[in-house]
Formats: C-alpha cells, sequence, structure tokens
C-alpha cells in the first residue's frame, strides 16, 4: 500500500458505511463526546494516565503464546494466542473501558450506563466505574440475563445495576436499544459506554482506538518472538470490537491475511446465524450504516448464537469497509464447530476459552492444517471461558 | 405548494393552530388504520402522521414500542403503511399525510423507489428518525424533487446552527420534541417550551409542530398557544392498548380526546 490507512473520514465514513444515524435529541452529546474524544486523544498527559491504567490495572501487555502443542497436532501453521483471557475481568472489553471511562471523567459526566450480550462488557463497564466512584446501570437482555447469570452476579457485586430488557428479541441489539433511550433521557449527566465498535461516529473510531493496544503489541511481540510479522489474524467478530483491536496495525502490511469469523448458530442456510457480513446486507441500525440482518421490509432479524457475545444482527462499519474492500475476509463457524473449538483448545493448551473467542480456536483448526510450518497465525483469544460453565455444563447434562 | 404547506397557510389565515395525531400504521390491525384516519378528521385534525412499524424503535417509549410490536404481529411493513394512505387518499383529497418511521426500512426499499413509492401513495411528508441532515442530501432531494416534504426533528439542545441547517435540507415543518428523552415520557414545561420556540423562529419561518409529552385537552392548549401545531402520538395510542379487545371502542376515546383538544385549541 503506498497510502497510509486513515479511515474514517471527520464524518466518521468508512466508504459508504459508518456516520451518525441517530435523533436529533442524540446529536449534541454525540458532536459533545467528539469533540472530547478527538482533543483527549492527543493530550500527552491523558495518554500517559490511560497507558498507566492498562498497564498496573489492566495487567497490560498481554502475552502472545506459541501454542505448541496444538501447532503441532494440527500439523501446519505456528499457532499464536493473543492472551486477552489473561486481562483484568478476563477479556478485552476493559481496554475500551478503562479508555471511555477515563474520557467520561473529563467530561464531568458523573453517571455511566452500558449494554452488554454476554455480560464481558458489563462487568467490564461495571469495573471501571466501581474504580472511579461512577453511577453505572447496565442493560442486558432478558435471554442474556438468564444465560450469564454469573456475570450479572458479578455486575451487581461491583455495585451496578443491571436493568433486563424485555422488548423485542430480549438480546443484545435489545439492550442496545434500550440504553439508548436512557442516554437521550438523561443526557447531561450520562456517558454511554458502547462495548464495540459499532455506534455513531466518534464510538466505531473511538473503541477501536482504545483496543488497537493489543494489535499494537502482538505485533511487537510476534516481530521480537518469531522475527517476522505473521502470515494470517484470526479473530471472531460479533460488533467486532476484538476483531478490529488487532487487526487496525497491520491494516498497512498489505501482505497480512485478515480474518473474521462470524457466528452461524445452527448453520447460515437455516437462517438462524448472527452472521451479517457472511449473509446480510447494508443497512442502517444503531447509528451506523454496516450490513445487517434484516429481511425484504427492513425489519431486524432475530439472530442465534451459542454465545451471547456474538448474538448481535450487526456489525462494526470498519468491518463491513474492510469486506467490501476485499482487505479482510469474513468466514463463518456453526455452534457445533465452535465446541470442537472450546474443547480442543481446552484439552491441548489447558486454556480454557469464551465461547465468543472459541469460534476463532474452531476456524483455527480448519486453517492452521493448510498452511507450511514456517507461517504463523496470530489468533485473538479474547476472553476466557469461566462466564460460560453454566452453559457447558447444560449441553452436557450436568447440574452445577 | 405543497399540501402541508397549504394546510398551514389556510390555519394561520383562521388564525388556528394544526391537531397533528400520530398513529402507528396497522395497529392493533391492519383494518383499523383507514377508517381511523377518516374519522379522526372528522374530529377536525388537520394533519396525520402515520408511523412506520420497526422492530428496533429506538427512539420511542415503550407504548410506541408496543404499537410497533402489535402492528409487526400483524407483518406491517413500510410497503402496508404506504398501502394504508393510498387507501385513504383514495377519498380524502385534502388531509396531508406525513409517515414517521427509522431509516432502516428505507434504506432496503432504496432511495429512489421509497421516493416514488411515497409520491404514488399520496403521502405530503416523511419524517425519518435517525436520519439527521448531515446524512439526509440524497433522500431529501430525491422527495423534494416529488414534491414530497422531508421533514426534521428539532430538540431542545439543538444549537442555532442546526436550527439554520433544518431550515434549509426542510420542508413542510420542523418537528419540535419537547423533552429531552423517548416518545410518551415525563410533562411539558411550557415556558421553556416558549422560551426555546422563539430562539427557533429566529433561524426559520418553517412552522413548528410540538410534540412529546401532550397527553390531554389541556396540555394541547397550552401548546397550540406557543407553536403553529400539537402533535399527540402516546396518548391516542394508550387508548388502543387501554381497549385490545374491543377495537371499536379505542376508536371511541380516541376520537373523544381529539374532540376536546380540538374544543380546548379553538376556544
Amino acid at each position: 500500500m503506498t497510502e497510509k490507512y486513515n479511515k474514517p473520514d471527520a464524518r466518521g465514513h468508512f466508504g459508504v458505511y459508518g456516520g451518525i444515524f441517530v435523533a436529533e435529541t442524540l446529536m449534541p452529546a454525540i458532536q459533545e463526546l467528539n469533540t472530547a474524544y478527538q482533543h483527549y486523544m492527543e493530550d500527552v498527559e491523558f495518554i500517559a494516565e490511560l497507558d498507566k491504567d492498562l498497564q498496573y490495572y489492566v495487567g497490560r501487555p498481554s502475552p502472545l503464546y506459541h501454542a505448541e502443542r496444538w501447532s503441532n497436532q494440527l500439523g501446519g501453521a505456528q499457532i499464536y494466542l493473543k492472551r486477552e483471557d489473561l486481562n483484568h475481568t478476563g477479556s478485552h472489553k476493559i481496554n475500551n473501558t478503562v479508555g471511555q471511562a477515563l474520557l467520561a471523567k473529563r467530561m464531568g459526566k458523573t453517571r455511566i450506563i452500558a449494554e452488554t450480550g454476554a455480560g464481558q462488557h458489563g462487568v467490564a463497564t461495571a469495573t471501571v466505574a466501581a474504580r472511579l466512584g461512577l453511577e453505572c446501570v447496565v442493560y442486558m437482555g432478558a435471554v442474556d440475563v438468564a444465560r450469564q447469570s454469573l456475570n450479572v452476579y458479578r455486575m451487581k457485586l461491583l455495585g451496578a445495576k443491571v436493568v433486563a430488557v424485555e422488548s423485542g428479541s430480549k438480546t443484545l441489539k435489545d439492550a442496545l436499544n434500550e440504553a439508548l433511550r436512557d442516554w437521550v433521557t438523561n443526557i447531561d449527566d450520562t456517558f454511554y459506554i458502547i462495548g464495540t465498535v459499532a455506534g455513531p461516529h466518534p464510538y466505531p473510531a473511538m473503541v477501536r482506538d482504545f483496543q488497537a493496544v493489543l494489535g499494537r503489541e502482538a505485533k511487537a511481540q510476534c516481530l521480537a518472538q518469531a522475527g517476522k510479522l505473521p502470515d494470517t489474524l484470526v479473530a471472531c467478530v460479533g460488533g467486532g470490537s476484538n476483531a478490529m483491536g488487532l487487526f487496525y496495525p497491520f491494516i498497512d502490511d498489505a501482505d497480512v491475511k485478515m480474518i473474521g469469523v462470524e457466528a452461524a448458530g445452527d448453520g447460515v442456510e437455516t437462517g438462524r446465524h448472527s452472521a451479517p457480513l457472511c449473509a446480510g446486507r447494508p443497512g442502517v441500525l444503531h447509528g451506523n450504516r454496516t450490513y445487517l440482518m434484516s429481511d425484504d421490509d427492513g425489519e431486524i432479524i432475530e439472530t442465534h448464537s451459542i454465545s451471547a457475545g456474538l448474538d448481535y444482527p450487526g456489525v462494526g462499519p470498519e468491518h463491513a469497509w474492510l469486506k467490501d474492500s476485499g482487505r479482510a475476509q469474513y468466514v463463518n463457524i456453526t455452534d457445533d464447530e465452535a465446541l470442537g473449538g472450546f474443547y480442543a483448545l481446552t484439552r491441548m493448551e489447558g486454556i480454557i476459552p469464551a465461547l465468543e473467542s472459541s469460534h476463532a480456536m474452531a476456524y483455527v483448526t480448519k486453517l492452521a492444517p493448510t498452511m507450511k510450518s514456517d507461517e504463523i497465525i496470530i489468533v485473538n483469544l479474547s476472553g476466557r471461558g469461566d462466564k460460560d460453565m453454566q452453559t457447558m455444563a447444560k449441553r452436557e447434562g450436568i447440574e452445577l | 405548494m405543497s399540501r402541508l404547506a397549504a394546510t398551514f397557510a389556510e390555519l394561520a389565515e383562521k388564525n388556528r393552530k394544526a391537531l397533528i395525531p400520530f398513529v402507528t400504521a396497522g395497529d392493533p390491525n391492519p383494518e383499523f388504520t383507514v377508517p381511523l384516519m377518516h374519522a379522526m378528521v372528522g374530529a377536525g385534525v388537520d394533519i396525520i402522521e402515520l408511523g412506520v412499524p420497526f422492530s428496533d424503535p429506538m427512539a420511542d417509549g415503550p407504548v410506541i414500542q408496543r404499537a410497533s410490536e402489535r402492528a409487526l404481529a400483524h407483518h406491517q411493513s413500510l410497503r402496508t403503511t404506504l398501502a394504508i394512505a393510498k387507501e385513504f387518499r383514495k377519498t380524502n383529497g385534502h388531509t396531508p399525510i406525513v409517515i414517521m418511521g427509522y431509516l432502516n426500512p428505507v434504506e432496503v426499499m432504496g432511495y429512489e423507489k421509497f421516493a416514488d413509492a411515497v409520491q404514488a401513495a399520496g403521502v405530503d411528508g416523511v419524517l425519518t428518525v435517525d436520519l439527521p441532515p448531515e446524512e439526509a442530501e440524497e433522500c431529501t432531494a430525491l422527495l423534494k424533487a416529488r414534491g414530497v416534504d422531508p421533514i426534521f426533528l428539532l430538540a431542545p439542545n439543538s444549537s442555532a446552527e442546526r436550527v439554520q441547517k433544518m431550515d434549509v435540507i426542510g420542508a413542510g415543518y420542523l418537528y419540535y420534541v419537547s423533552l429531552k428523552g423517548v416518545t410518551g415520557a415525563g410533562h411539558l414545561n411550557a415556558a421553556d417550551v416558549e422560551a426555546k420556540l422563539a430562539e427557533i423562529r429566529v433561524n426559520t419561518k418553517l412552522p413548528i409542530a410540538v410534540g412529546f409529552g401532550v397527553k390531554d385537552a389541556e396540555t394541547a392548549k397550552v401548546i397550540g398557544n406557543l407553536g403553529d401545531g400539537v402533535v399527540v402520538g402516546s396518548a391516542l395510542i394508550s387508548q388502543i392498548e387501554a381497549n385490545l379487545y374491543s377495537p371499536a371502542q379505542a376508536k371511541m376515546a380516541i376520537i373523544e380526546l381529539l374532540t376536546a383538544m380540538r374544543h380546548a385549541m379553538d376556544n
């Protein structure tokens, strides 16, 4: 590439995707946020405080771990895991919430709201809110509240109020709707911490920038440990924040392939899935234009995935752009295949991955054997599987 | 002159204010809406806002969300909403219709096809909640070319600069959302509305309809004295919800409320 990647433009567009599609009542708040974000990302003191928190509170850098036994078993590429599961609170989500909470504090906001699917973003938000002494309300679909009760309890322990959302499909998209309604009602004192690279500008760019720390680390670690850049990056994609964090620092490295793994649920052909990039169409939802799962009338379709964190009908607009431009490829993995990835990593490396990350692991089990043994895959282990113990036990018919 | 402009001009001449009901198309069932629209005209309303059911109505409170869910249960959509407008137009050539909804159904239909369909249905104005002026250029140009007015929202915290933007890109009227929050929430503060409308009028000559928080004849009268029109939505839909087993009863209650509002606004 001759030109350095510099998306989005000033209005938040990644090609035709992204932008600001919200009701007028939210526009002033979004402009206020954008001004603050542009200012503080250039502010030396802010960046220093963020770096300090990432190091001493989150526990960064996270290791890049060479999964030798698993690599040998699969008999192809060398697999390196970016260990975001080792972060405080157990996933990559905290990289972003630490950043946005610092921003909220600088903006003088006293109340934090968030949406959550699997509960990882909710926990990461409740955590930073507790640390900064901010009031915290987390919106979570009633279906997710039931299947992620452990994380609900964690959020409550941390002092957050968890609101079970009963409207629509009672999952992540409905939690987002409800959080937007809260924001528009309490706009003066409230900061909305969106957990993924979606939403109106500046969220997709801002969340990516906060998550990019993991990609920058992975790049430096790979060069240090293997002496060269990876050949392929693999990450699961729901909204797509862990994938964007990994991909972003590599976009200008044209030889590094980037593969996002969507949740195929029961299989893309069944219609019961969460794979808008593989099987959706462009549209507008939650403040941005992107690929969505919607019907011929433009109504949003209910999604399905074994992992609550991937159970979302949209995807970050930068992924939509990366797909259309051909810079990244997007594939999909079914619930059953994801379980295969879950067991593989658990048994081969003694690491229990989150069901979300298991989709990426499952794709690696297909991809690695097709590559040469001197080639490198970095796969983002975006979260740990502790939160999924109940789901897994239930599938195995075990009462915990 | 568009049907909306003509309506506001005529009202101004008679020193009256527009009464603008909002109902979700196809709530509680598809057969309910067209007769209701005619009955509302009989009760003295000036413009009708028809809500397009959407699966994810982010700017709406629980009352209008549930209206959307009831209509969607009958597979109501943007296309059926336009069919309802067309049916109404067969026997009413003068009452302006504004459709109000979210952008995704329009995106999926395609802007040009949408603009053609809106014109063919005899719809006079389009308000797309999540399409602010920054992103609206292409869609509004297609609508204006077909004589359809793009209508925009204004909020209590909209800057003068934004009002100027709406004045240029908008037509028909501007819809002032009198509260921070979702539809159906809270109580109006008349003094706040009055002060804000005075500020807005410095930057636009378009008529201003005021909505969000109009619950009864009394608030309709207060708001009617301040703006050029009064929008009432959740209060009407609450009547549908309270009479789900008797749509006829719901219709009667809606007409009663609108009649009382009309009377209060005119006296």
